[in-house]
Formats: structure tokens, sequence, C-alpha cells
């Protein structure tokens, strides 16, 4: 038999019909659903009288647009309000299981997944939101989607799919101290560019990636989007099946066994071909910092700002000249020093335990620097409450930061977490768009480590200078 | 979804890269739960300042943009979030075609299903149609879908691919949920084998 990659292994389990020079049909094994992306879908399922064809593979939750403030307040924002309202009467109508704004569940779709145990090796997952790839790090092939199409899976659980071409990063070697998961995929992006992804489900492996936890794999696949690949994803091994085990909706007893004997057979066969290969030197990484607005506008901490007249190619040169007039940066100048006004630490690229444990260990008996605002925003309620119980709430109240209740807050801010124009911020979120954190506001995109460093010192701090 | 087959109309320039759906419609205006009206806040904060005036720099603000329905786009259009807002909101402004070098897949797929025109051209043909559209405030552009041709007003013609199920889908007006719909008996016998 012909060796194949993880990815062609799903996918071949996966395709329903595929006829002549069409798309596939692919099933799609789970779809989560959030308020925002899903209103117009179920108004299309009305229209037509057409059921949910599998609730059972359904599941709700609100977290955009959702206030992070104190549940028992009202949502003060009325579009939001009526967003949640919908979503609500929607997953009532069509039978779908939500955790709404008062469970103790609800968290960011793409952490209470996992956490829940619904995410599991092997599945297709879908939503209506391009962090989706997140779910790529227990090896399954996840990809964020449009609302036309998140009606098509509600209504046939499948999709039109035209297969992806692979791409193997492999990173090999070991992390120094104060380098993370998150260094690692701001590194890669940096590398290959916002565009150099398009078309590809990527696959990460070598020793750095087996290495990681969890929570350091959800953190890489997550923004596998930002380097423009819809789908990221990781072999899944012992590490995988220690964090699935026991979860809620995670098989049991002979279930289990015969479910990880299948999850055995996923990683890609030696010999297997992939369309295109990057490496990357874990030994060499330094934590990463972005100067721009997008992703890929990342350097090493201790590196400065290029210079747009360096660059060849009169597009990217005026790209650059256009964010740093936008982040109002000078080039050559290191961002070491650079004072903030915001760090936020939270987003479903970094909100996890293991990322507040983390961020909590440098934060410790310090201080926040004063006109420093810090927002913790833990991923989901349980995510919340375990930190709680390990007093990391206390940790992160003490030193002057807020701790807020679960959401996607101030990554996408459509809800009152927002910056101001102009101000800075430091944030361990995904995306440094123009504006995405508020109107005029500018992003740095960091690991939590870099943002706790930052917190403490008021200004753009390299992380390693306050382990040793 | 209307049939798409042969169109012409005044072409403008926004030549950015990476231009991000944040962009072509801020997260704050996704608190819709229907698809009207977006064509009033595409490209919402280059296009108003901070006090909601308009930004007569910006070009969706000039004269000529206008009734414009072909927009040439910067490379790596449409990147980041998979919000299907970014075509109904380019789509609200009047756009029907859009031209670069290269699409973000999400931003490709929902602008197919929405009968939003994506047309991919090499570097040097986009780098011309910069060039016209600068030289040109009323450049026009004929689209033909059957024969996938762009036609310059000096009568080249730019051949642009696309894939045949597409192709079908936008001439045709098919619409895809109906289609997918109609393979029920495939994908019951799917989950059955399957134990799904």
């Amino acid at each position: 038999m012909t060796p194949r990659t993880l990815f062609e292994k799903i996918w071949d389990a996966h395709v329903v019909s595929q006829a002549e020079g069409a798309p596939a049909i692919l099933y799609i094994d789970l779809q989560l659903v959030h308020e925002v992306t899903s209103p117009q879908a179920f108004t299309e399922l009305r229209n037509r009288g057409i059921k949910v064809r599998r609730p059972d593979r359904t599941v709700a939750t609100v977290d955009h647009s959702i206030p992070t403030y104190d549940r028992s307040l009202p949502i003060q924002d009325a579009l939001a309000a009526k967003q949640l309202d919908i979503m609500y009467a929607n997953a009532r109508d069509f039978d779908i299981r939500i955790y709404d704004r008062m469970s103790d569940k609800q968290g960011i779709v793409h952490v209470i997944g996992p956490e829940l145990g619904l995410t599991q090796p092997g599945m297709t997952i879908v939503c209506g939101d391009s962090h989706t790839s997140t779910h790529g790090a227990f090896g399954t092939l996840a990809f964020g989607i449009g609302t036309s199409e998140v009606a098509m899976v509600l209504a046939t659980q499948t999709l039109l799919q035209r297969k992806p071409k692979t791409m193997n990063v492999r990173v090999e070697g070991t992390l120094a101290n104060g380098v993370t998961a998150k260094d690692i995929i701001l590194a890669l992006i940096a590398k290959i560019g916002v565009d150099g992804g398009t078309g590809h489900a990527v696959e990460y492996s070598g020793s750095a990636i087996r290495a990681q936890t969890m929570e350091g794999r959800m953190t890489i696949c997550n923004m596998s989007i930002e380097g423009g690949a819809r789908a990221g994803m990781i072999a899944p091994d012992e590490t995988t099946f220690n964090y699935v085990a026991g979860r809620e909706f995670a098989p049991r007893g002979a279930e289990w066994d015969a479910a990880v004997a299948r999850w055995k057979q996923l990683p890609t066969d030696d010999g297997a071909q992939y369309d295109a290969i990057v490496e990357l030197d874990a030994n060499a990484l330094e934590p990463m910092i972005t100067y721009g607005n997008n992703p890929g506008m990342g350097i090493p901490i201790t590196a400065r700002v290029p210079d747009p007249d360096a660059l060849g190619d009169v597009h990217q040169k005026a790209a650059l000249r256009k964010a740093l007039q936008y982040m109002d940066l000078q080039p050559g100048k290191s961002l070491l020093g650079h004072p903030v006004n915001v760090v936020f630490i939270g987003s479903c690229t970094n909100s996890r335990i293991g990322d507040l444990r983390l961020a909590a260990n440098v934060m410790k008996g310090k201080r926040v620097a004063e006109n420093v605002r810090v927002l913790v925003v833990p991923g989901s309620q349980q995510v919340k409450r375990q930190a709680e119980q390990e007093g990391l709430d206390k940790i992160f109240r003490e030193a002057g930061a807020e701790w807020r209740e679960a959401g996607c807050s101030m990554c996408i801010a459509m809800n009152s977490d927002q910056l101001e124009p102009g101000q800075y911020c430091v944030s361990t979120s995904n995306r440094n768009f123009e504006g995405r954190q508020g109107k005029g506001g500018r992003t740095f995109l960091a690991s939590p480590m870099t943002a706790v460093a930052t917190a403490i010192h008021g200004v753009v701090t390299d992380p390693r200078s306050i382990l040793s | 979804m209307e049939p798409i087959k042969k169109f012409t109309g005044k072409t403008i320039h926004l030549p950015h890269t990476d231009v991000d759906t944040d962009q072509i419609i801020p997260a704050r205006y996704l608190k819709v739960t229907d698809k009207k009206g977006l064509g009033e806040v595409v490209f919402y904060d280059w296009r108003y300042d901070a006090d909601g005036n308009p930004n007569p720099e910006f070009l969706l603000n000039k004269p000529h943009a206008q009734g414009a329905t072909i927009l040439v786009a910067g490379h790596n259009f449409g990147c980041g979030s998979s919000r299907e807002h970014a075509p109904w909101a380019l789509q609200g402004f009047g756009f029907q075609a859009i031209v670069s070098t290269q699409f973000a897949d999400i931003f490709r797929n929902n602008s197919l299903k929405n009968g939003l025109l994506p047309i991919v051209v090499d570097k040097a043909t986009h780098e011309q149609l910069l060039d016209l559209a600068v030289e040109d405030p009323d450049l026009q552009l004929e689209v033909d879908l059957e024969t996938q041709t762009l036609t310059l007003p000096d009568g080249r013609r730019v051949e642009f691919p696309i894939d045949s199920f597409s192709k079908e889908c936008l001439l045709n007006g098919v619409d895809e949920l109906g289609y997918l719909m109609r393979q029920t008996g495939a994908i019951e016998e799917y989950e059955r084998k399957n134990k799904k």
C-alpha cells in the first residue's frame, strides 16, 4: 500500500463521494457553532424547511460577542444581546446542545472542544471560525468555513471540498528557556509569510513539536491560518491520548481501547510524500514579537524593526511603510523598551490552563507597572475554575491585573474589551491587523511569558531577562 | 444565486497586499444576524475617520469609484478571518468581481458561494491592470466567465483559471446546498458503512 500522510489518511476516510472534475463530498464528524457566523446559516435552513441532519454532531457555545464582565450583570450591548438570543433560539429550535453564557462549561469554541473531549484524533471538524485549525493538534483535520458552508454542514453533515496540498513543517531541536510554542509559530509565519501556507494542510513534526504539551500544540496549530494554511495538524501520540482520556465526551472502557488502537494508525507512514517541506531550527529560536499589521511581520525580540527601503518588492515595501506608519514605529530600532498601555493574556491561542500557569509563574510576587492595564481572560469557565483552584487568579489580582470571565475578549474586540486609538498592547492573541483590538489600537503579538514580562515593566521586555 | 455570464464594469484599484477581512469589514459590524446593509460598512476604518466622516483620500470615497463593479486588489486579498460578511459587504457596495494574483482560501470559497467572482491573474497582468487603473479613472473591463477571459480596453484578452465545478455553479446559478441535499442517499450509505 502506498505510504500516506496523516492528512491523507483522515481525508480518505471521510470522502463520501468524488465525482470526476467536482470537489469531494467530505463527511464532517463535528461542527462547532458560535453566535457570530451562524445566524444567517440557520435562517437559510428555516427558509428551506430543512432540519439539522445530525444535532448529535453539532455543539454550540457563545464566545465572540459576549462581555467578559460579571455574568450576573445584564449585557449592555443590545446588538450582542440579540445575537446571543438568536443563538439560543436556534439551538433550541434545531435541538443542538449549547453551552450558554451562564453555563459552567461555556468558553471559546476552540478551548471547550478539546477540554470536553469532543475533539478526538482522526476526526474532521469544522466551525465558522478560521482558528478551527487549533483542533488539528489532536491529529484531526480541522478547518474554518464560511457561513454558507456552516449551513451546508448543518443540513447534510458534509461539505464540498477540494483536496489541499500537503506541507510538512519540521521543527527539530530544543527550545531555550523563555522560548515557547507561540514563538515557534510566530517564527514560522515570519519565515513563510502570511500567504506561505495558502492551499496547503500543514503537518507539524519534529522533536520540538513532540516535546510540546497539548496546550503548546494547540497554540501552534491555532495560528496555521495566519500563515495562510486552513489546517494545521500534529500526529497523535501518548501526550494526546493522556489529554483526551477521561474527558466528558471521550470514549470509555473497551471503546477507549479500540479508539486508541485506531488512533495509533493515524501518524504519517514512513516514505509518505508531502508537496512542500519547511524546516525550522528550534535551538536557534528566541522569543518572538510582531511589529507590523500582519502576523508575518515578526522578529526575534532582540532584533530591530526592518527598513522598508531594504525590501525589493514595491508592494512589500509599501505594506511595511504603511504598517510602520500605523504602528508609529521607526525602522532600525529595537522594540525592547517600547512603552505599552495594555497587556492582554487570552484568546484561543493562549488562554488554556497551561498558558495561565506559565504566565502566573512569571507574575508571582510581582506588580504590574503603573498605568498599564492588564487583562487576563481565561479561555473557558472550566479553565477559570481550575485556575482559581490553583490560586492563579490571586497571583494575577494581587499583581494588579484584571481577572475576567471567559470569551474571545480583546482578541477580536467585539465586546467592550477594546484598545483606545493609539494605544499599544502586547497581546497573546493571534492577529495584529489594523484595528483588530479596537479602532486605532496597535498590537504586538507575543507569548504569555513575554506578555507578563512586559506587564511588569510597562515596556516591551525580553522574558529571559526576568527568568534568570 | 443569480447566474453570472458576461459583464462589463467600471474598475478601480486597491493595490495594498495582504488586505485582511478585518479591514474589509471590522469585527464590530459582525453583530448583525442577516446579510443586509453591509455595503455601508465595507472598509469602514479606512473609509471613515474617528468621527465617522468620510476620508476623502480613501478609494471608495472618490467620485470615480462610485458605481464600480470590479476591484483590482493586491496579492493575498481576503486573508485572516473566515467571516463571510467580507464578500457580503463587498457585494453590498456593488462589486461583482475581484482581481488579484492570489486570494486567501476561505475568502475565495466564500466569494464563490455568493457569486462574487475571484479572478486570478499573473503578476505581469496584475501590474498592467494597476497601471491602467491609475491612468484611467474610468477604466472598464469586460469579464466573460464562459470563455474565462478578461478583456482590457485595448482589446487584449487575458485568460483566467477557474475550476470547472465552480464555473458551472456560477454560470447556472447552481445552489450548492441544494446539490448536497440531493446526495442524501450517498451520505446515508457512508454513515451506515462507517458507523457514524
